[in-house]
């Protein structure tokens, strides 16, 4: 049977030519960047030039890039580390909403040990407005951390924007561009933030590589102790061939990423349409525009996810849905509930992360398969059946 | 995609006797939206015997899963023995739940026995019924 996957965003197959230049520091080159004798040379110059190319990426020097094995350990060096080690000026932190866990956990564990956090609101959308983040300022925020684009429902926000209210008030400005780094231009200047959060994984490179940028002058305490790697930051012997795949993916989503993600959001653009015009009674969930150009969400009316991405799983069709059913902890996505989606669009929304993989072709046989899925499992639904007692006796 | 046994997606993939029935002798629901998983059971009741049984089902695959087990469990057992019928022995007969599905997705004899309690009720048979 044909496969067509359309939850990149889980995990995504490494550019080749990211494996091509991963390979030879498995076998070859495995010295290890610590040593004094010749084996370290290879693998030090490689982690130098892999770093440069994380910078350019967002816009950043090298020196100022931690690597880490994961965007949630980025994220959480960021906030614990700088609230364990800078020059705080209080107790308050400021975040949104729909942030990911590796933001909203530590969050929680910084109340227990004393922090007041604000977590801003988002509009329908998934929008957090730049004047409610200048009214949640007080002289007490230390941090403010808002991501640069949802990874659920692709919702981008006006990093711009944020950043400057944040430095309007001299506060550090945290941003997690997990979802948005490799698809959308991110300038660390241009935007004005302190810290960012990218992970490779994200962008054709290996899973546990990611960094963190670092401004100047800002001080963080390590989360990982240890060693002097990263500049005493991040402890622990590099994983060279990690870091040299992400340098890889990070220099070929630089000098790609235009044309990659405008040739993605145009099939991005044509399944929306379809399934939109074709299958009765969807949602799109997100902004219609301000979004990431791989991603689509989409509620099916009436019928819950876990039963749709099985049954579309049995079809070929790979989604992820923010259901409760498909979560571990069984919670419907945070996300989905901050936007103001009642739980019964919340137990049916679908996440399609597309890849260059993916293309117009298989447009018409998803389209198919997701309207006689939703049909059969509509057939089933209470809730589907009341609807349409309703309709009859409206009409 | 959790792990389901092989009875599981039996019942997920070809669910037994769905539907809603006309003018039921009883009816049953349990369950809601936020929870993730919503039950509505039908029965027809004839000579304390269950004639007939049908549901409708809002849920993942256990729960889609649940329900047609429990409707094939139900049929042609008289009042007493469908009331007798657990939720554990649905799980057992359906080759066993994930963990974490056992206490969500698993509530079809519930909504079976809510639906043989409102046929009683209807019926003034309540009394001679608690077992």
């Amino acid at each position: 049977m044909k496969t067509i996957n359309l939850d990149y965003s889980a995990a995504s197959p490494l550019d080749k030519a990211v494996l091509e230049k991963m390979a030879p520091f498995f076998t070859e080159h495995y010295g290890n960047p610590s040593s004094g004798h010749s084996l370290g040379e290879i693998p030090r110059k490689a982690i130098v030039e892999a770093r440069e190319q994380i910078g350019l990426l967002i816009g950043a020097e090298a020196r100022d890039i931690i690597l880490t094995a994961s965007a949630s350990e980025s994220n959480n060096l960021a906030i614990k580390g700088l609230l364990a080690g800078g020059k705080k000026k209080g107790n308050h932190i400021i975040s949104s909403a729909i942030e990911h866990f590796s933001i909203l956990n530590q969050l929680k564990t910084l109340q227990k040990q004393g922090f007041k956090v604000t977590l801003l609101p988002v509009d329908s959308y998934g929008l957090v407005d730049p004047e409610d983040l200048r009214k949640a300022i007080n002289e007490e925020t230390s941090i403010i951390s808002i991501q640069a684009a949802n990874p659920e429902i692709g919702t981008v926000q006006p990093l711009e924007e944020l950043a400057a209210v944040a430095r309007e008030s001299e506060v550090i400005f945290h941003t997690d561009a997990t979802a948005a780094a490799g698809w959308l231009p991110l300038d660390v200047n241009k935007t004005g933030v302190d810290m960012l959060t990218l992970a490779g994984d994200q962008f054709f490179g290996p899973k546990g590589s990611a960094s963190l940028f670092v401004r100047r002058g800002i001080r963080l305490a390590p989360q990982v102790e240890g060693g002097i790697q990263e500049r005493g930051l991040r402890a622990g012997t590099e994983n060279v061939p990690a870091i040299v795949g992400l340098g890889e993916a990070a220099r070929l989503a630089r000098e790609t990423l235009a044309e990659r993600s405008a040739k993605i959001a145009i099939v991005r653009d044509e399944l929306k349409e379809k399934l939109l015009s074709e299958v009765p009674h969807l949602h799109l969930n997100g902004h219609p525009e301000k979004r990431l150009p791989r991603n689509l969400n989409i509620s099916v009316e009436f019928v819950e996810g876990e039963a749709l991405l099985m049954r579309l799983n049995m079809a070929g069709i790979m989604v992820s849905s923010g259901s409760s059913c498909t979560s571990q902890a069984l919670k419907s996505s945070h996300v989905l509930a901050a936007i103001g989606l009642t739980p019964e669009l919340a137990q049916g929304s679908l996440l399609f992360t597309l890849s260059s993989e993916n293309n117009v072709d298989d447009i018409p046989y998803i389209t198919e398969k997701l309207g006689s899925v939703a049909a059969l499992l509509r057939n089933m639904s209470p809730l589907y059946h009341q609807f349409l007692k309703e309709a009859q006796i409206n009409a | 995609m959790p792990d389901y046994s092989e009875k599981v997606m039996d019942h997920f993939t070809n669910p037994r006797n769905i539907g809603e029935i006309g003018e039921a002798d009883g009816t049953g629901e349990v369950g809601n939206p936020v929870c993730g998983d919503m039950m509505k059971f039908t029965i027809k009741v004839k000579d304390n015997r269950i004639e007939d049984v049908k549901y409708l089902t809002f849920g993942c695959g256990a729960a889609i899963a649940v329900s047609s087990m429990v409707s094939e469990m139900a049929k042609g057992k008289t009042l007493e023995e469908a009331l007798q019928i657990t939720n554990k022995q649905v799980a057992e007969e359906l080759g066993g739940l994930p963990g974490n599905k056992m206490h969500c997705s698993n509530l079809g004899a519930d909504a079976l026995h809510k639906a043989i309690e409102d046929y009683m009720e209807k019926h003034g048979t309540k009394s001679a019924s608690v077992s």
